[in-house]
């Protein structure tokens, strides 16, 4: 079978608006994460990392808008548009839109808020983005929890290889809300400070917001000299429970047994693991038990919600976009705010930035509902570069 | 409610909730995790249960079924619970119970507990029924050997209105997998 490449991509977040642009910032080991206070969104002070809105702003006027948009669209259209404008490429038939979101323009069922509920329809924010590119087929909108993200990568791979499309420009995101702020915190899910994924002090999730976008596509010419190609990759549920982590880890056990038989690999040839890692007890406790399982405790791994919080059903893009960064620049990041294991089983954290020569790399999330996302990438071009 | 063709459940009820208790009733279902879940999971779970039921698929051990379900409203019927519960400021009660079911995926997640799924499941959104895509979409989780067999279709739940259509994908059956047939079943 043919191979399928990730490509292009961009991020738009609190640590900049191109990918490289935030990759630095966390090579420098810059947190986007800051106490916020603002009470007509939580009662009490809460981390986020939130998207600059005036530099919001100045980017997407340069893209000459013709109507209205939330900030969410703002925020994907910005994104999506340095990865079509990168890729160069004619927005024919053969050319897919896959959107990522967990809640979408959520905020707009808020009574105060501008734009009229129906907004909240996640395939009206489908159609924006559809129509902001002129994109010739219908978006396909996934919501599948905090798993969206990465899901959204084996869909546009699923697509391609079933000959429906070539490309598949993939976008996805999610805003910080009250909707949402207030959720977790009646799971008592939110710490009160930084997030420390794996740590002994951690005491749960911050809340981020990005947009991230790439290309995946089934041609080898053109491709960003970051690219990837997938491996191997699987979804598998819980079967336990629908908001707490299996305590076996079986439906990410399974993932990743069934990603690595997938790409005909053996654990020991993951050279990174770029892990879920929210900083709740129960989740972190449940990575390590399914990674010990496969034998993969010793890989390297980060978690990167210390340097955007949980940005929910754009993590798992995001975080595969710096994963392919961290291929290219033959670099582990380390995993911000951990200092001591605090999970039963031993895994293997990345304290300090690191290089190293790195050509494979796990990708996985979790999520609610059981869900449980495992992809196996690697390098496009094997040439040693950065070392 | 109908399954294979055959009318099962046929009552007026002036609500959802009193019609989807019936009906739960009426099937003799008895699981009473049911009562806790949100509109749109007591109706995805409730067709899904019947349809593999009659299947004669066993609950008590583990099955390859993936699951691939679509709607339009996401779950904005419970969004809507959970804006009231925050709206106003001195009325303010969020609860985790509502707060959860605030995703779509999580019938699919109710779904995969009562059936020991460990297979794949994705929900996806459309502003109306997408036979093309469930179509493809199967397709390459059957040719993956992802799972053995594929229960697809779209619940929908927005009020009082809601709709729900499931169907199984397997390699034994009458009706060939085509789109088609997809849109024929749709519309029966």
């Amino acid at each position: 079978m043919s191979k399928t490449y990730v490509s292009y991509n961009n991020i738009i977040s609190s640590l900049g608006f191109d990918s490289k642009t935030v990759v630095e910032n966390i090579h420098n080991e810059i947190s986007g994460l800051e106490l916020i206070d603002n009470k007509n969104v939580l009662p009490e002070p809460f981390y986020s990392a939130l998207i600059n809105s005036e530099k919001l702003e100045i980017a997407f006027n340069k893209l000459n808008p013709k109507q209205d948009y939330t900030r969410l669209e703002k925020m994907m259209i910005s994104s999506l548009s340095e990865v079509i404008h990168r890729s160069n490429m004619e927005l024919n038939d053969r050319v897919g839109l896959i959107i990522s979101t967990t809640k979408g323009n959520v905020d707009a069922l808020d009574e105060t808020n501008r734009f009229p509920k129906e907004r909240a329809y996640l395939c009206e924010l489908g159609k924006n983005v559809k129509e902001f590119f002129n994109f010739e087929n219908d978006p396909i909108v996934v919501s599948n929890a905090c798993v969206s993200g990465i899901l959204a990568v084996a869909i546009a791979k699923r697509y391609i290889q079933q000959n429906t499309y070539d490309h598949v420009f993939i976008v996805s995101g999610d805003v910080v809300t009250e909707f949402i702020l207030s959720g977790f915190n009646s799971f008592q899910a939110l710490s009160n400070k930084r997030c420390k994924p794996y740590d002994i002090n951690r005491t749960g999730i911050n809340i981020g917001e990005v947009a991230a976008s790439v290309l995946v596509t089934n041609t080898s010419e053109n491709l960003a000299k970051e690219s990837v190609y997938i491996l191997g990759e699987s979804s598998c549920n819980d079967a336990n429970h629908i908001s707490g982590p299996s305590r076996t880890g079986e439906g990410l056990y399974r993932s990743m047994t069934s990603a690595l038989a997938q790409a005909n690999i053996l654990a020991k040839d993951i050279d990174y693991i770029s892990a879920h890692g929210t900083a709740t007890m129960f989740n972190d406790e449940m990575e390590a038990i399914a990674l010990n399982r496969l034998q993969l405790q010793d890989v390297p791994l980060n978690s990167l919600k210390g340097y955007f919080g949980h940005t929910l059903g754009a993590s798992g893009l995001l975080e595969t976009i710096v994963g392919m960064h961290s291929l290219y620049n033959n670099t582990l990041y380390a995993s911000k705010g951990f200092e001591t294991l605090g999970v039963s089983k031993p895994i293997n954290v990345i304290k300090k930035t690191t290089h190293k020569e790195l050509i494979t790399f796990l990708k996985t999330a979790s999520g609610f509902g059981g869900c449980n996302t495992a992809i196996i990438f690697k390098k496009s071009n094997q040439t040693k570069n950065h070392v | 409610m109908s399954l294979d063709g055959h009318v099962i459940f046929n009552e007026q009820h002036s609500n959802f909730s009193e019609f989807i208790k019936a009906a739960y009733k009426a099937q003799n279902t008895k699981y009473p995790k049911f009562f806790k879940m949100d509109h749109l999971s007591k109706l995805a779970f409730l067709t899904a249960d019947i349809l593999l039921k009659n299947q004669g698929i066993n609950s008590e051990i583990e099955n390859n079924i993936a699951l691939v379900f679509s709607n339009k409203a996401s779950s904005l019927d419970t969004d809507l619970s959970h804006q009231k519960a925050i709206q106003d400021k001195d009325n303010y009660f969020p609860s985790p119970a509502v707060f959860v079911y605030t995703l779509p995926n999580i019938c699919l997640g109710e779904i995969s507990i009562k059936y020991k799924l460990y297979s794949e499941n994705s929900f996806f959104i459309f502003e109306r029924f997408n036979a093309k895509h469930l179509f493809t979409y199967t397709n390459s989780l059957v040719q993956d050997n992802k799972a053995e067999s594929v229960l697809c279709g779209w619940v929908e739940l927005e009020g009082e209105n809601c709709e729900a259509f499931l169907y199984l994908v397997s390699e034994k059956g009458d009706m060939k997998h085509t789109k088609k047939n997809i849109i024929t079943l749709y519309n029966t």
